[in-house]
């Protein structure tokens, strides 16, 4: 079991949470994920690392509630414990010889890329930062992506919160007038990272995606979070949890993964619905 | 007195029950049926059977008590031998191992030793009420990575010899396979988890949760004390075939398909963990873990479901008890048959057709066999112009895995072959000092058995080894 030993609502629909788990802080490095079961008749879910305190052995999760399990571990307070807890997965964001970054995150995916951020900015590189969300009710994280980044864009898609627009808009301008990034590191809804892509593509930028499939067991054993790569004319399949989670975004087949993804819509509603109910009746 | 030519027959679920349940098949023998069994044991003197053992199991002497009517003590032979009797005896290929070369078996149908071992242990879990005796330490402290068979195995050798044993397995349960892969209707969960609580009362400590190769890394494990590692991790990432609509939502590796049925308890009414239940499915293979994702499939509700093979049925893998009893459950076999093709639905107008992307059906071609392998098997030729389609809506893959990356690239020292298997001498030693390996981590996918064997020589070896230190 392993304790939440301090929760914090970001904003209406997305929860942080530190949770003890010494062995998963002392290794836990940006770009790198957890996975969680809440009960003992949960199912298992991937989370992406948003943060890890090795001295005081807690790591950080950020949820937004998209189904039944984020709906039910939405519940669960400070002090309350969760069943299983572990990692750290996958491999950790390549940072080597990266002296000039841009980080684009979009809605949740900015807790991820937080940490990816701050990794650079402690490391010395120039980071410019991208954030977006759907209005201002949503915002999250806006101190910490103003203190780690050397200049920050935000965007709301309704013009409520910094600039009207998406974050493809700030990127054009800059690549457009000459700016020359190492890299660019995307993480966020599956269509964003695309038009990401899209939008470095004609400029010849680096683009690395933050992949967030379906898994089950996290370690290579399921095969349930293939995804397929265009790599030099061939199509090949890789597997976010041993693979990525990071991948060069263009070689990522988007409409696939965006398929995919939405294997068990109807399910997924199904079991919020139900976990709702039985929150409303308690 | 005459030879009865025939075993005793396993009394089952009757077919057309069982296929729409998860409760175990097979029923096991009464006392009265084992002992009448037990009693068609010659007891020969060379005991061929035992050579045919990877655990090498008394064999004679087990069944010798059980004619006896002393099943307490059959189960305390097997237990010198084997930390898990009540999995052995129902999941072992015993007509292809200890089975195939009963003399009796010459001429008439051999002994069923497994069906004795299954109730040796079943009634000892049932009627024992004595503490397992908890052996003198010897000091020494010993790492298992994985709670497998082989990891068990190794984990339960060890422990009987006085080592501190501490088992790492990286997901929520402890069992491996048995409880990720083999269905509950095969091998009910409650006696793996019975077979791992005897081992905890010995004194392995089992830890979920810990990957090793991330959590900890194996040189941590030296750091931490361990004199010594084995490491059954098992299977890894899973095979595909590399034909187009391997993607399309319905599609999953034998492993996804069983892990949410078994793992996760997709098979249950109300559970967290989606699983595609009903309709027509299409299972890729030939081997128990075919069989096994095929007949899950069909108690979890499909109106039809095919194995579809590409060689014929002489040359398919599967345990024969596991194909009788697939095909009288309904299971058609379509052998001689290849995917060439997974298609899906594509509605053109709207791209935001719920329909879009999920499996529509299945091309295959015919085969034929022709000229032998390199091991031996009959290669299968496509037939020109045989093609076909199948009206399926899920498929499931099940051609093998490869292994897992994970420690081989967080091991320095550890090498391993062309195939990314653990590369181990005769007594399990890897290239690395002190550490061990066996079962599916280096042989790649075999059986619960001989994965038992491997983790069974390396006790011994971890035991010449730490006791000579």
């Amino acid at each position: 079991m392993y304790k939440i030993v301090h929760k914090k609502c970001l904003n209406p629909t997305v929860t942080q949470m530190e949770i003890e788990a010494p062995l998963v802080a002392r290794k836990a490095k940006p770009g790198q994920f957890i996975i969680l079961r809440v009960d003992e008749e949960g199912e298992r879910i991937p989370l992406t690392i948003a943060g890890a305190d090795a001295v005081n052995g807690t790591v950080k999760i950020i949820f937004q509630v998209v189904g039944g399990t984020t709906e039910k571990l939405s519940h669960k307070e400070e002090g309350q414990f969760i069943q299983d807890f572990v990692g750290p997965l996958g491999m950790p964001t390549h940072t080597d010889g990266i002296r000039k970054v841009c980080i684009i995150g979009g809605g949740v995916g900015c807790a991820i890329a937080l940490p990816v951020a701050e990794e650079f900015h402690r490391l010395g590189a120039e980071v410019t930062g991208i954030i977006g969300f759907r209005n201002k009710d949503l915002v999250i994280l806006e101190e910490e992506f103003t203190a780690c980044s050397d200049t920050l864009y935000k965007m709301t898609d309704d013009g409520s919160w910094g600039c009207h627009g998406n974050v493809t808009m700030p990127l054009k301008e800059m690549l457009e007038k000459g700016e020359k990034f190492d890299m660019i590191i995307t993480i966020g809804p599956l269509i964003m990272m695309k038009f990401v892509v899209e939008t470095a593509r004609p400029f010849g930028i680096p683009v690395t995606v933050s992949m967030n499939p379906i898994m089950i067991d996290g370690t290579g054993m399921c095969g349930g979070c293939r995804l397929t790569l265009n790599r030099d004319g061939k199509r090949i399949t890789q597997f976010a949890c041993v693979d990525g989670p990071d991948f060069n975004g263009y070689e990522v087949d988007f409409d696939e993964a965006m398929s995919r993804g939405r294997m068990y819509a109807n399910f997924e509603r199904h079991a919020y619905e139900e976990t709702c109910n039985l929150f409303s009746k308690s | 007195m005459a030879i009865n030519p025939k075993k005793h027959e396993m009394p089952t679920q009757a077919p057309e029950v069982r296929a729409h349940n998860f409760d175990e098949v097979a029923l096991g023998y009464s006392y009265e049926t084992a002992v009448a069994e037990a009693r068609r044991c010659l007891n020969c003197k060379n005991k061929p059977c035992v050579a045919g053992c990877p655990v090498n199991i008394q064999i004679p002497d087990f069944i010798s008590r059980l004619k006896e009517g002393d099943v307490e003590g059959a189960y305390q032979i097997l237990s010198k031998s084997t930390s898990l009797p009540a999995v052995c005896g129902r999941v072992c290929p015993q007509e292809t191992q200890c089975e195939s070369k009963c003399t009796i078996g010459i001429k008439f149908e051999p002994v069923g030793i497994g069906r004795l071992e299954r109730f040796a242990a079943d009634w000892h879990n049932e009627h024992n009420t004595a503490p397992v005796a908890v052996p003198e330490s010897n000091g020494h402290k010993a790492a298992i990575v994985g709670s497998g068979p082989s990891g068990l195995t190794c984990a339960g050798d060890l422990a009987k010899k006085g080592y501190d044993v501490t088992v790492f397995e990286a997901l929520h349960t402890a069992g491996g396979v048995l409880v990720y892969g083999i269905p509950e209707f095969r091998l009910p969960k409650a006696i793996v988890a019975k077979e791992v609580e005897t081992l905890k009362a010995l004194g392995v400590k089992v830890e979920t949760n810990v990957v090793i190769g991330k959590t900890l890394t194996v040189d941590e494990l030296f750091e931490m004390g361990f004199e010594a590692v084995f490491i059954g991790s098992g299977a890894g990432l899973p095979n595909f075939m590399g034909i187009p609509g391997e993607s399309l939502k319905g599609v999953y590796s034998a492993n996804e398909f069983l892990t949410r049925s078994n793992l996760m308890k997709a098979y249950r009414d109300d559970p967290d963990t989606p699983i595609m239940k009903g309709g027509r499915v299409a299972v890729v293979g030939g081997g128990n873990v075919a069989m096994d994702a095929a007949r899950t499939a069909l108690r979890l509700g499909a109106e039809k479901v095919y194995i579809v093979y590409r060689r014929s049925m002489e040359e398919l893998p599967a345990r024969r008890e596991e194909v009788e009893h697939a095909e009288e459950e309904g299971i058609d076999f379509l052998l001689l048959s290849d995917p060439v093709e997974i298609l899906g639905y594509s509605n053109p107008n709207d791209p935001r057709d719920p329909k879009n992307g999920f499996v529509t059906g299945m091309r295959c071609i015919k085969m034929e066999l022709g000229e032998p392998d390199e091991r031996g098997r009959r290669r299968p030729v496509p037939v020109p112009g045989s093609e076909f389609e199948l009206d399926v809506d899920t498929v499931v893959i099940s051609i093998g895995t490869s292994p897992n990356p994970l420690i081989k690239n967080t091991t320095a020292g550890l090498a391993v072959n062309a195939k990314g298997g653990i590369i181990v001498n005769e007594d399990g030693l890897t290239s690395h000092d002190s550490v061990y390996a066996g079962g599916d981590a280096v042989t790649g996918a075999a059986t619960v058995i001989s994965a038992m064997g491997a983790g069974k020589t390396a006790a011994h070896a971890i035991d010449r080894y730490l006791s000579g230190k």
